[in-house]
């Protein structure tokens, strides 16, 4: 029995292998691409003066989801997360959220829209779900840097496979979920299948559709901050540099950052969700 | 008049090869057996009818009975599994998908028992929906769509929400919605059993008298008998999938085509426990033989409308004088009534119950008289006003409870 052993292993690594041999150049190039683009981003967002973005991030919040709660937590938990000099940190961690749910929310969504109105295609792609969601996230991290080297782009690579589940699963829950009869109706009139979905079933999906989408970004930020094992800086990066010098208080700093960017995420996108539900 | 549907053998067969039901109905078995053996669900069996262009088609049945499915296989919202249903000489059954798609924009209109409003749409949104989809230029649709809201009453509410109107009135906008269209033909899915008797009783109205102004073709589904007589030019009574009777109201209460039929009348017929009394009305003219003549008898009938009157002689009913009798003699320069006088008509008793009153105005002409132990005329009862009478009653008790 010891001596056989079925290579599972062995042949994912050759598969690996040879796509790193015969396409690493192309995921490469497109490292390069990106990575300036995360650059640019964050060059960007710390143009001004920090003072400046942390107004404009209190003024968004305030205006996605009109509560002057959460608009004077903003302003008060990013004036802290500056006080404890973890500005930059925190941008980059932002940035790279944002690029990975963009891309997470590119792919998930039409790839939700395509398991709703197909059977084959709903029979394939959730398996995979299941697959990507209940392997460890850190697995990820290990084939992302021999395509796209140590940095920012192996972490938006193995957040978008880690964050892309919900978005998938949930746009395809909430298609599902309109009215067999609201469906009829639209049939019933004549609706092509471009109008049935675009008029009828994405927006009565859209608050279910935003759930989804809410928790693609708070696995996209939980990833980041594992990213930073593999070169991601960022907020992660600074917990990552305390465990490795022992210095809890660091650690804990950059643990309230991420906690408070985490929620002030939430709490907007919960809003934005809530708000496009419609009557019913 | 044209036949603006004709459905012709259809069945709908659900489950894996459903080929196999059509044979086994084919052999006579029933949904039960077919059920037991095979594990298909007969939705609709050997279904052929017609409905003529500007009438009011009910297609009534209990739960069960497949008139659902039957008016979904009309516009192949469920597709069929064998037969033809032809609208305007074209075969529904056999278009591809796009051709399906602008056969459904152009011809059907279709109302749901629960609505089926967008939630996401304001009133005006939903009612302009099936133009929207046409690709009309947004100003002519809201233009159509606002009269169309207007015809069934709800001028002023165009900006509202469906879910801030009330059940009456989410379905006249199911009713505009599907009025905007301008198709020729309307299916209704037990558009008003979802609504409470006096809205539905309202509804109702409002649909008789849309249907006077616009003369669409109707299919409409209902499992109530009084919506049946009230609406229905004729009705076809469906059980298990088969269609089992097709005629006008009075065809179906008079002459029920099998046990099912006369039961199913017979249990939702409040007649049983009318009597003659309740259901008679006051006969708007007599003649007395004593006094008048073929002319003045004529006159009489003339004057009140109506193609025959009971003639009394010394208070007691005598008998009954047609009016091209009556004008007959009038030429022949006769005097008297009696030469002409018919005796051959029905007497019922003021307690006689409607029920038994149904196969005595089958077989006649006349209207029935009602007569006392002594012979004098208490009413008369004819077959629009029994019919009436009855659902008038019914709805009146429905209320009550």
């Amino acid at each position: 029995m010891a001596d056989f052993r079925i290579p599972i292993g062995d042949s994912i690594e050759a598969t690996i292998d040879f796509f790193v041999d015969n396409f690493a150049f192309i995921t490469k190039a497109f490292a390069e691409v990106t990575e300036n683009g995360i650059e640019i981003l964050v060059s960007v967002m710390t143009f001004s003066h920090p003072i400046v973005l942390i107004l404009l991030i209190t003024a968004l919040a305030y205006y996605l989801t009109k509560s002057y709660g959460l608009g004077v937590f903003t302003l008060l938990g990013l004036l802290l997360i500056w006080n404890m000099g973890l500005w930059d940190p925190t941008v980059s961690t932002l940035a790279l959220v944002l690029i990975s749910t963009l891309f997470a929310i590119i792919i998930g969504v039409p790839l939700g829209i395509l398991a709703s109105i197909s059977t084959i295609s709903y029979r394939i792609i959730m398996p995979i779900l299941d697959f990507m969601q209940t392997m460890p996230a850190f697995v990820y991290l290990i084939p992302a840097i021999p395509f796209f080297g140590l940095g920012p782009v192996a972490a938006i690579f193995s957040t978008v496979i880690f964050s892309m589940p919900p978005a998938i699963r949930l746009t395809c829950l909430g298609i599902k979920q309109v009215p067999s009869e609201l469906v009829e109706a639209a049939d019933a009139f004549g609706s092509s299948k471009a109008q049935k979905l675009f008029k009828l079933q994405l927006p009565i999906a859209t608050p279910t559709i935003m759930a989804g989408i809410n928790q693609t970004i708070m696995l996209a930020l939980s990833m980041v901050v594992i990213a930073a094992m593999i070169g991601a800086k960022g907020l992660g990066g600074e917990v990552w540099k305390a465990i490795q010098r022992l210095q809890p208080g660091r650690g804990f700093e950059a643990g309230i950052g991420i906690v408070i960017v985490a929620i002030i995420l939430d709490r907007i996108m919960q809003r934005v969700g809530g708000k496009s539900k419609p009557a019913v | 008049m044209n036949h603006k549907i004709e459905v012709k053998n259809l069945y709908k067969i659900f489950g894996h090869q459903p080929e196999r039901g059509i044979k086994m109905i084919e052999e006579g078995r029933s949904k039960d057996d077919i059920m037991l053996e095979t594990k298909l669900g007969v939705g609709v069996a050997n279904a052929s009818f017609y409905v003529k262009e500007g009438e009011i088609l009910v297609v009534m049945g209990l739960s069960g009975s497949g008139k659902s499915t039957l008016v979904r296989c009309i516009n192949r919202l469920i597709d069929p599994t064998a037969g033809q249903v032809i609208v305007d000489g074209t075969d529904v059954v056999t278009l591809d998908e796009e051709g399906l798609r602008k056969f459904r924009q152009k011809h059907f209109g279709m109302v749901f028992q629960n609505f089926a409003l967008f939630p996401h749409r304001t009133v005006v949104q939903n009612a302009e929906y099936g133009l929207e989809i046409q690709g009309m230029d947004p100003e002519e649709r809201k233009e159509k769509a606002m009269q169309s809201l207007e015809q069934v009453g709800l001028k002023g509410w165009e900006d509202s929400y469906p879910s801030q109107l009330s059940g009456g009135m989410q379905q006249r906008v199911g009713l505009a919605r599907a009025l905007a269209l301008d198709a020729d033909i309307m299916l209704m899915d037990e558009a008003f059993s979802a609504l409470d008797p006096l809205i539905r009783r309202d509804m109702q109205d409002e649909l008789l008298s849309l249907q006077d102004k616009v003369q669409k073709t109707i299919v409409f589904i209902s499992h109530d008998l009084d919506e049946a007589l009230k609406l229905g030019d004729r009705i076809v009574l469906m059980k298990d999938g088969f269609i089992v009777q097709e005629g006008t109201a009075e065809e179906i209460l008079t002459a029920p085509a099998n046990d099912y039929v006369a039961k199913f009348v017979e249990e939702v017929d409040m007649s049983k426990v009318l009597t003659a009394e309740s259901v008679m009305i006051k006969p708007v003219a007599q003649a007395h033989s004593e006094t008048d003549g073929p002319r003045a008898a004529l006159r009489k009938m003339e004057h009140a409308g109506i193609s025959s009157i009971f003639v009394r002689k010394e208070k007691k009913l005598f008998g009954i004088v047609t009016a091209t009798d009556a004008a007959e003699a009038a030429e022949r320069g006769e005097r008297s009534l009696e030469k002409i006088m018919i005796q051959n008509f029905h007497r019922v008793s003021p307690d006689t119950s409607a029920n038994d009153l149904f196969p005595l105005l089958a077989e006649t002409s006349f209207p029935l008289a009602v007569v006392d132990e002594n012979d004098r005329l208490k009413g008369v009862i004819i077959k629009g006003s029994l019919l009436a009478k009855l659902s008038e009653k019914r709805l009146k008790e429905k209320e009550l409870i």
